[in-house]
């Protein structure tokens, strides 16, 4: 890893960087731009960057595979229990009026939940094509550069 | 009066980085090997931008708008030299030579 210590210097410094504003995107989607997935999208772009840096190995002991699997049906499991929910109380499938007291509160907290579930679900199946791709080839050792 | 000096040394600022970003995109094209193409955009793309960012941030004042400006800057100052050294360095590894001087311009990206 000595060969690649500008890129590790740099990657360190960004990655959290990256990270925080993949959360503002996701959390400040109902305000202005952003949405689920493209904070997903960001979320699992710090990821990538870390497996590109450090190796795919080190970057499955931060994220396993057993947690993708978890994650990538959750967000979609968030998703569908929101829309059968507003179902369940007498409204429309995802019918965000019906959730709380007031239809603005429930718009509010409805799309909130809903664009979470968009954004871990596009996150962990961003992470997964990469790592199907990334373990194909061998990585080239460091001696090798 | 402070208007028009914010605005012409916004304008200068902004017209500077485009020429640099012109430079730069006449460099990625008209240069002869990779490393020198490499060269013009790495550096005129830094300056560029930070040249046109440095302007904008004079038109926008102080306001939220300027430290957004300014972290965008921050960042595009380390991370675009970072992107030109990977790419030139996964280069040199993959055994690109840089051409020198006398072999002729045509002939010496085809026996690397």
């Amino acid at each position: 890893m000595r060969h690649h210590l500008v890129l590790r210097v740099i990657a360190k410094m960004l990655i959290p960087f990256i990270l925080l504003f993949g959360l503002y995107v996701q959390f400040h989607g109902d305000f202005g731009p952003g949405g689920g997935f493209q904070a997903g999208v960001i979320f699992a772009a710090a990821f990538i960057l870390y497996a590109l840096v450090f190796g795919d190995d080190q970057a499955r002991k931060v994220v396993p595979d057993k947690a993708l699997i978890v994650l990538v049906p959750l967000g979609l499991i968030l998703y569908a229990v929101t829309g059968f929910y507003g179902l369940f109380l007498e409204g429309n499938f995802l019918d965000y009026n019906v959730l709380l007291n007031s239809p603005k509160a429930g718009q509010h907290i409805g799309i909130f939940i809903v664009e979470l579930g968009v954004g871990i679900t596009v996150a962990a199946v961003m992470i997964s094509i990469f790592r199907a791709y990334a373990g194909r080839t061998r990585a080239i050792d460091d001696e090798d550069w | 009066m402070i208007d028009v000096i914010i605005n012409s040394a916004s304008a200068t600022l902004i017209g500077a980085g485009s020429i640099f970003i012109l430079i730069g995109a006449l460099g990625l094209v008209r240069l002869p090997d990779f490393y020198t193409r490499m060269h013009a955009a790495g550096v005129t793309d830094t300056l560029g931008a930070e040249l046109l960012l440095l302007g904008m941030m004079l038109q926008a004042g102080l306001s939220l708008v300027t430290l957004k400006l300014m972290l965008i800057s921050l960042f595009i100052f380390f991370t675009s030299p970072t992107s030109t050294h990977a790419v030139a360095n996964a280069a040199r590894v993959m055994g690109l030579r840089p051409m020198s001087g006398s072999k002729d311009i045509l002939t010496s990206n085809e026996n690397t």
